[in-house]
């Protein structure tokens, strides 16, 4: 992997470089950034906002409710007992089982949805400094078109605080 | 009142899990000799027999389902807790979350022990899990045993992920600062993660969803452990109070056990720039309102079965009021109402000195509260051919010890391997969105305007 990217103290620094980056015509998609914090106070920090994992964790609790109503039915029909006579498939008892299993249903596709978006890593992107940890922000391109490094060294090298780096 | 920002934090943060002192080795040594005796006792219980234990009819449930019932009420410290907080965006929960939520992980695995260290044969627990089989032995599904099968490990494996998702970017921060085999380890633990905002915004999205998720599992999984009694034709037991009851007492042990938790450990990792006494104040008034709460339910649930005058219940009444259950019954008003109202309700004594003794008054009563609703009710059941006493044997009362030593052991070690208040968290707290008032991000006491 072949990038360009600048370390700055502060947001306003990293902000910057970002809004100098647009200006040069790289698009969002194509610029990272990497901070030891979410920057929710700065436009850049609000990249990549838009999720599905609501609507995934909805689907999850349907399917985790499915998979309720499914065991207790299957469980209950196959081996049925009497219980002080109550149908052999009674909802009051078994809305507890299938709430439960809703739950977890939907806790489980929150996580599963979390490590596929966030955590697998995309199109190959592996751009660290450790510096981020100590407070730097990262602003940077990962694998810059053929000749274009110089003019984004002096993009990103432009914010005050700015140290450029080329790897 | 601010906190402390930037590297000093990490600084600050990762100072246990890189110097080891020998207070550490010292309280393992302690603690885990303790745990090692309870273990050896189990296993002589297993090998000799259930006998060994002081449970006998009709008293089949003793110290065991007193502990059990007790652990999972403290595990509600956590999660709910942190989730609530999380929810209404109060700042002040930031160093707060996670030693709360790792409160509500152990104590659900130990609480999870109790119902097999019950089992005459323990090995046999996992016939409790549905699936078909040939043995003629299956779960039913209408029984509130299979409920907290279900609710319990359910509220288990959310709370531990509610955990570990936040534990992910400290986890980097660790992998950052180490090297070698440590650097390694953390480098697998912290999943890649590089702290992009895309994946902050998936963090924080994730965590609200499961914020909103675990807060009805938590509060169902102690009304399904009050449904072990409601549903069963036990004197004082068969009452539909219980659900509220047991969650308003869940969550007021579990309050009281992270004010001592947050206690130590601002002692001993010194962390008293993080910790503040404004923590402790405010959940202080948690506890107040917890104590309250726990009065009107008591009172409404002894007027309720002092009016109905009810024989079998009038005879349990009586038995903890004014008989041989006295003593640890006022012992438990004393501990669980008394003692908080005062302490909690005077502002001049709500220190952190005050909230740790009105905490360890509020352990102490609960715990007791649950032996009292155990013991004297299947004692002195319907008819008189059902009568009987229980004292708890050597075996019940090293084991239901070496519980409180886990905690401690699992608590201790925890905090040498993970960072015990949530670096992200922390650092979250300082770059809020601008369309959240600024105010928030400080902390304040609870009632305090935002404004």
């Amino acid at each position: 992997m072949r990038a360009v990217y600048g370390l700055y103290p502060n947001g306003d620094s990293a902000q910057q470089a970002v809004n100098r980056l647009r200006a040069a015509g790289i698009v969002d998609r194509d610029i990272t950034v990497i901070s030891a914090q979410p920057m929710e106070d700065y436009e850049f920090g609000e990249m990549d906002r838009a999720t599905w994992m609501w609507w995934l964790a909805c689907l999850g609790g349907l399917i985790g409710m499915a998979v309720g109503v499914g065991l207790a039915w299957l469980t209950e029909t196959s081996w049925p007992i009497d219980v002080g006579g109550l149908p052999i498939f009674a909802w009051w008892p078994n809305l507890i089982i299938i709430f439960e299993l809703t739950m977890l249903g939907s806790i489980l596709a929150t996580v599963a949805t979390l490590i596929v978006t966030a955590f697998l890593p995309g199109k190959g992107r592996t751009l660290y400094d450790p510096e981020v940890t100590d407070g730097q922000i990262l602003v940077g391109v990962e694998d810059p078109p053929e000749g274009s490094i110089q003019s984004l060294q002096a993009t990103l090298g432009a914010p005050p605080g700015a140290r450029v780096k080329t790897v | 009142m601010t906190q402390p920002s930037g590297s000093k934090i990490n600084s600050d943060l990762l100072r246990p899990l890189f110097q080891t002192s020998w207070r550490f080795y010292l309280l393992v040594a302690i603690f885990g000799g303790i745990v090692g005796l309870g273990l050896v006792t189990w296993m002589a219980q297993m090998y000799l027999g259930f006998g060994v234990s002081g449970i006998r009819w009709p008293v089949y449930w003793g110290f065991y389902v007193t502990s059990f019932v007790f652990w999972i009420g403290i595990s509600h410290a956590g999660t709910l807790i942190s989730a609530i907080l999380r929810l209404v965006n109060a700042g002040w929960r930031r160093p707060v979350t996670r030693c709360a939520e790792v409160i509500t992980a152990f104590a659900l695995m130990i609480g999870a022990m109790f119902p097999i260290i019950h089992l005459g044969r323990p090995w046999l627990a996992f016939w409790l899990i549905p699936y078909p089989s040939e043995r003629l032995i299956w779960p039913n599904f209408r029984s509130p045993l299979v409920w907290d099968f279900f609710a319990i490990n359910g509220y288990l494996t959310g709370s531990l992920l509610f955990l570990l998702l936040p534990t992910i970017p400290d986890f980097a921060v660790v992998r950052d600062r180490s090297t070698g085999l440590r650097r390694k380890i953390y480098g697998v633990l912290a999943l890649g993660w590089r702290g992009t905002p895309k994946q902050w915004h998936r963090l924080e999205t994730a965590m609200q969803i499961m914020a909103i998720a675990i807060i009805p599992v938590a509060v169902s999984v102690h009304t399904i452990v009050s449904f072990d009694f409601s549903m069963a034709p036990v004197p004082m037991w068969n009452t539909t109070i219980f659900g509220p009851y047991f969650v308003a007492g869940a969550i007021f042990s579990g309050i009281a056990g992270l004010i001592i938790a947050m206690a130590v450990l601002r002692k001993f990792l010194h962390l008293e720039d993080y910790l503040l006494p404004l923590h402790f104040e405010n959940l202080g008034k948690l506890m107040l309102v917890m104590a309250l709460l726990w009065g009107y339910f008591v009172f409404n649930e002894r007027l309720v079965t002092y009016y109905g005058n009810g024989p079998a219940e009038m005879s349990v009444f009586w038995r903890t009021q004014e008989g041989t259950f006295a003593p640890l019954y006022w012992t438990m008003v004393i501990g669980n109402f008394v003692l908080p109202v005062i302490l909690m309700g005077i502002r001049r004594f709500r220190t952190i000195t005050g909230c740790v003794i009105a905490s360890i008054g509020v352990v102490v009563g609960m715990w007791l509260e649950r032996f009292l609703i155990i013991v004297p009710a299947l004692g002195h059941k319907y008819l008189p051919y059902s009568y009987g006493i229980y004292r708890p044997a050597a075996p019940e009362i090293i084991i239901a010890s070496a519980t409180f030593a886990a905690m401690c052991l699992l608590y201790v070690l925890f905090a040498k391997v993970v960072p015990i208040i949530s670096i992200g968290e922390l650092k979250a707290g300082e770059h809020l969105p601008r369309k959240h008032p600024q105010p928030v991000a400080e902390e304040h006491r609870l009632g305090d305007s935002h404004a």
